[in-house]
């Protein structure tokens, strides 16, 4: 098999043939049943979650021994995960479904929901990333945290992160799934306010919590809407009985679902507190807001396929969405200065990416996990990286004052680099395969979305060159007192782990572990033909990321940067510092009217409302002016006197057996 | 005498042993908490004797009262009850322990000397305000509830006006002038309802299970359910006979404002439940659209005003009427998932209320001052009270894994699934819940601490205590809330007979064995 097909090699057809015939999985097996280590997968939640209420309630006293324990606790989960995965394997593709009910839950009237678990290879996919990745990023921490006296309370809320996002992932029932969502947001407001001192964090926090919230409205009547129409919110149940729904129904339950999607990863239009959650500390932005939170969104659509599958209407919103979030992200992180917020810039268009792939249907679920595994690795590297050269330069963020940074920390530029073929689309790293076949899907399907996809590779080739360049090459621009320094082990060897998923990730998806093959029988799989021949289209898609990386490497690293941004851009940079005035957008459609609406009401309750009831009492008895003579006496024995009466006629009453 | 009986007795002679015998205020209050904390173990010993799905009414006692009115003095509880008994006896032992030095501190706000006899009468009369909770709480025969209902204004009347702060006397009777007049209007209806019951069986009779199996004249219904309601909606308040709730609250001690706001006013929606419902089931029932629409009104109306509070302990009085918006709106629906969520919310509102309460009475007792504006930055010398004032925050927006979720989303299902356009407005609620929350928490706990709470001291032993038992059931019931499902699902599938309303059914319901 030729390079220029091999992300072909990812779809199940080992026999040469169509894959029409995906097997989908219809039997569920308790987990009693498939024995083996699957009755502990609780296990895998329970852990960190252990972790996190140790280090919270022992407080203190933990400060020395509890960031050990927050990080044994993830690796233990990882190493459970691994023997589930192996066990997962062993098993005849149609029963890799196997379900742990725990407990009855919630129930009321014909509502019930367990609380249930349920591994199947999408979720196991997901559990591998978040505790493998997660790890990484706990022990990475370790140093980049060292300093900071609260460090113990960081680990705890690490340890409640990856608890809730292993919940939201092996959640089997919606209601379950909503847990962890709105845990995960938990500790992303812990986190991203985690220097609460910080004005700029704590509104950061808020607004990030607030903005999913937003979307977490549509989860929860998404979730309503389903039982009513289905009476049941358990996956299997709700994906079984969908073809019977008409069609409107599956629409809005999907688009409903879609708000949800959206507000947690930073799609378009709940995009913009992505920017502003970089306020938190680095590895917080890798873990949570680059390689797992942030892509629950993309589950949550891949795992509703049965739903989305039956509306046409639902799916090309997804796929709208997914175009417009993958060139607004692009676009804001060509310009952004901050090394962190270019990088967010970059995690929404790729989102975007995994978004467009999803929309695509049964012809892109598939490449949508595959990015999101690939970019999981990438971009946690990227942003690990990214904190590494923070680290070593006293917290600068912004790249004008970087430059020539590949001298003094060359561990850290190896691993940035590494990240930077993982993204670019060069062959043969992770892009090369995963978001080719976003690409290619894509232009089977919406050839419109396929050539914006391919335009937006060029502009990430671009970006990611800049960042590359701005920091490492050219000539150095930091301040006199700085003196970058490379950073410990335990920082960096995280990272170069996180570079070899980068660059081998892809491969090792394709031709080892054909991921596609894996995940089909989960999310179903129908190809689709490009409408340019395969080798014209590779070809393209690596003249444009050459392209773009030529243009980036001339702009950023033969010119001198200047350390001040200028001012004489065109509106296009103009508009991508100012994040393509999401913010703007959003605090005069919704912050102003609703503080004005806030400050009438007040006004309305205290004068209007009050004075009304009070004008009605004076109608039927003056108690509005006695109420205003009450300093002087004559309302306190008004109503004590009416009290009394009514409490003398009780006692009339109850004595008058006596009488 | 039965465990009902025990119950009451046990804080009514508290009351007066803490009350008249003379003793130092630290004996005083330590008396308080232990009548309290017998009389929670007395609750408890009541759950277990409880027997979930059995009699709707079990534990009964009955006494001879007026035999020539038919009036009796009868006790016993029913899932709702239990639910609210064991409320009642949890939060007041652990207020006690937190507000220890309430009165003191009141004093202090305003500028009044130490008198020592203050103490013996503060808790003396929150031990009797528990003594009538829960008499009203258990109360089977109407006169009997009605009785209590005005009576218990008393303590709440003397605990504002007496032992408040700021405009106490103006917040007082303005909360006494409200209720009164429900109970007035309440009065009228229960004389109708005495004589039809009269009229119907030949004798008359207010004891609850003989009136829910007579049926009265519709008409005749309307206007009784009416008189009733308004008694209840001025207690749990209800848009637009709201306003003595935040100026109560603004004015009372945190102790005083937990035990009214978080329990005693859940009077009012268990007043409908137990009342208005199984009693008045066809005037409920076209009176429905209307208290639906007051609902959501005043689940938008009490968020938008306690975003724009200066003063916290008014701040937390309009999120509760925002809370008591979906407690009534989960009951009118007619939905077993409604009616189970409004009665789990109101244990959930008491919790959290209380945690409100408890933490912001612990930052009065370092400032002595209740103003917004005043805190800033505490994150920094008060952390863990910082984090306290979070999770009480995070249960009041109802976060999953908090018993508040679990209530919070099955009324707003059991609304969806009755009229979905209510259930979809509703659930926007959630999103001003978290703005007036974090605002909050950002406003007091985050930034740059300021000069005046830079030395503040972090939470001391005992009012750790007093938080961590309310922090535990929060927890457990989010994720295991069976204890309490248990009990109040067979309780609302009761009430849903008595009304005769039926769950829809779902619309594409699956063949294969999927319906329960």
């Amino acid at each position: 098999m030729s390079i220029l097909t091999a992300a072909q090699a990812v779809l199940p057809m080992s026999d040469g043939a169509p894959a029409e015939n995906v097997e989908p999985i219809t039997a569920t097996i308790t987990a009693a049943q498939a024995g083996g280590a699957f009755p502990l997968m609780w296990l895998l939640f329970a852990l960190p979650a252990v972790g996190a209420a140790v280090l919270l309630i022992v407080g203190r006293r933990s400060d020395r021994w509890g960031y050990l324990l927050a990080c044994a606790l993830p690796i233990g989960s990882f190493i459970l995960a691994c023997i589930l995965l192996a066990q997962m394997m062993a098993l005849p593709e149609a029963d890799r479904q196997v379900t742990l009910e725990l407990w009855n839950w919630t129930f009321a009237g014909s509502f019930d929901a367990a609380f249930a678990l349920r591994l199947d290879p999408l979720s196991i996919s997901f559990v591998m990333l978040i505790t493998g990745v997660g790890s990484l990023i706990h022990i990475y921490s370790i140093g980049y945290m060292a300093e900071d006296p609260k460090r113990r309370l960081f680990f705890a809320y690490l340890n409640l992160f990856v608890a809730a996002m292993l919940l939201l992932v092996l959640a089997d029932n919606y209601l379950l799934v909503y847990v962890g969502w709105e845990g995960v947001g938990l500790a992303s407001y812990l986190l991203v306010g985690f220097w609460q001192y910080k004005d700029s964090a704590a509104v950061a926090a808020k607004k990030a919590f607030v903005m999913n919230r937003v979307g977490d409205v549509g989860l929860s009547l998404a979730i309503m809407l389903m039982f009513l129409t289905f009476g049941t919110v358990t996956f299997s149940d709700v994906f079984e009985a969908a073809p019977e729904a008409s069609e409107t129904t599956l629409t809005i339950i999907g688009l409903l679902l879609l708000l949800a999607a959206v507000g947690k990863s930073a799609q378009f239009p709940l995009q913009a507190w992505l920017l502003d959650a970089m306020e938190g500390p680095t590895p917080v932005s890798a873990l949570i807001h680059a390689a797992t939170m942030v892509t629950a969104g993309v589950y949550l659509v891949v795992r509703s396929n049965a739903i989305f599958d039956l509306s046409t209407t639902a799916i090309s919103v997804v796929l709208a969405i997914g175009v417009i979030t993958m060139t607004m992200g692009a676009w804001i992180a060509c310009a952004q200065d901050e090394i962190k917020k270019s990088l967010a810039g970059s995690t929404m268009s790729q989102i975007g990416y995994m978004f467009l792939g999803a929309g695509l249907g049964p012809a892109g679920y598939v490449f949508a996990i595959f990015h999101l595994l690939m970019h999981g690795m990438f971009k946690a590297d990227l942003f690990l990286s990214a904190g590494s050269v923070m680290h070593g330069n006293d917290d600068q963020k912004n790249m004008r004052l970087y430059g020539g940074l590949r001298v003094a920390m060359k561990v850290t530029m190896v691993a940035f680099f590494c990240g930077f073929l993982g993204i670019s689309g060069l062959p043969p790293f992770d892009s090369w395969f995963s978001k080719d076949g976003i690409i290619d899907a894509a232009l089977g399907v919406n050839v419109f979305a396929g050539l914006v996809a391919l335009g937006v590779a060029g502009m990430t080739a671009f970006y990611m060159t800049r960042m590359l360049a701005m920091t490492f090459f050219g000539s150095p621009r930091w301040a006199e007192d700085q003196h970058p320094h490379e950073s410990p082990p335990v920082m960096t060897v995280p990272m170069l782990i996180l570079s070899i998923g980068a660059l081998f990730g892809g491969l090792f998806f394709v031709y080892v572990a054909p991921i596609g093959e894996w995940l089909a029988p989960v999310t179903g799989y129908e190809e689709s033909t490009p409408v340019i021949p395969e080798i014209p289209l590779k070809l393209t898609s690596l003249a444009i990321a050459i392209i773009g990386i030529a243009l980036g490497w001339r702009k950023y690293a033969t010119k001198d940067v200047p350390r001040v941004a200028p001012t004489n851009v065109t509106i296009l940079t103009t508009a991508g510092r100012h994040e393509l005035y999401g913010n703007a957008f959003n605090e005069s459609l919704f912050m102003r009217p609703g503080q004005y609406l806030t400050r009438w009401l007040v006004w309305f309750d205290n004068r209007s409302l009050d004075g009304l009831v009070r004008g009605i009492a004076t109608g039927i008895g003056d108690l509005g002016g006695k109420l205003r003579l009450w300093e002087t006496g004559y309302a306190r024995s008004y109503a004590l006197s009416m009290l009394g009466g009514a409490l003398l006629l009780g006692v009339v009453v109850a004595t008058a057996r006596w009488f | 005498m039965g465990i009902l009986s025990l119950l009451i007795l046990v804080p009514l002679i508290g009351s007066a042993v803490v009350a008249f015998v003379p003793a130092s205020p630290t004996r005083s209050k330590q008396l308080a908490l232990a009548f309290t904390v017998v009389t929670f173990v007395v609750a408890v010993v009541a759950y277990l004797q409880f027997s979930p799905g059995g009699e709707q009414f079990q534990l009964v006692e009955s006494y001879q009262w007026i035999p020539a009115l038919g009036v009796t003095f009868s006790l016993g509880v029913d899932g709702l009850g239990l639910v609210l008994v064991f409320l009642a006896t949890l939060l007041t032992p652990l207020v006690i322990l937190a507000g220890w030095n309430d009165v003191e501190d009141a004093q202090a706000q305003n500028g009044d000397s130490q008198s020592e006899g203050q103490v013996r009468g503060y808790f003396g009369l929150m031990l009797l305000l528990l003594a009538m909770t829960l008499t009203l709480f258990t109360a089977l025969d109407v006169f009997l509830f009605y009785f209590l209902f005005e009576a218990v204004l008393i303590p709440v009347y003397f605990m504002i006006g007496r032992y408040g702060v700021g405009r106490r006397s103006y917040a007082a009777v303005k909360f006494l002038v409200f209720s009164l007049s429900g109970g007035l209007v309440m009065l009228a209806g229960l004389a109708v309802l005495w004589y039809v019951s009269a009229q119907i069986t030949g004798e008359p009779t207010l004891y609850l299970p003989e009136l829910i199996d007579i049926d009265i004249d519709p008409t005749v219904q309307t206007w009784i359910f009416w008189a009733f309601f308004i008694a209840f909606a001025i207690k749990a308040p209800l848009w637009p006979v709201t306003t003595w709730l935040p100026d109560a609250a603004g004015s009372s001690t945190p102790g005083t404002a937990i035990l009214l706001i978080g329990v005693l006013d859940k009077l009012g929606s268990f007043g409908m439940l137990r009342f208005c419902l199984p009693l008045f089931p066809d005037a409920a029932e076209s009176a429905a659209p209307v208290i639906i629409v007051l609902s959501l009104i005043s689940i938008f109306y009490g968020g938008l005003i306690a975003i724009g509070q200066t003063d916290m302990k008014r701040m937390i009085g309009y999120i509760s009427i925002s809370h008591f918006g979906f407690i009534i709106l989960g009951i009118f629906v007619f939905t077993s998932e409604g009616q189970v969520g409004s009665s789990f919310y109101m244990l959930g509102h008491g919790l959290s209320t209380a945690l409100l309460f408890m933490v912001v009475g612990y930052m009065i007792a370092r400032r002595k001052t209740s103003t917004i504006a005043e805190y800033h930055g505490l994150s920094t010398p008060t952390p863990l009270l910082a984090g306290m004032l979070l999770f009480a925050g995070l249960t009041a927006l109802a976060l999953p894994g908090m018993s508040t979720f679990i209530s919070e989303f099955l009324v707003l299902l059991g609304s969806f699934t009755r009229v979905p356009w209510v259930g979809a407005v509703a659930t926007l609620g959630i999103i001003l819940a978290a703005v007036y929350i974090l605002l909050f928490y950002q406003n007091t706990m985050t930034g740059k601490v300021t000069e005046k709470n830079k030395n503040l001291k972090d939470l001391n032993l005992r009012e750790r205590v007093a938080l961590a038992p309310l922090v535990v059931v929060v927890v457990v019931l989010g994720f295991y809330p069976a204890p309490v499902l248990n009990v109040l699902n067979p309780y609302v599938d009761d009430v849903m007979a008595q009304v005769g309303a039926t769950d829809p059914p779902p619309t594409v319901p699956l063949a294969t064995g999927v319906q329960p």
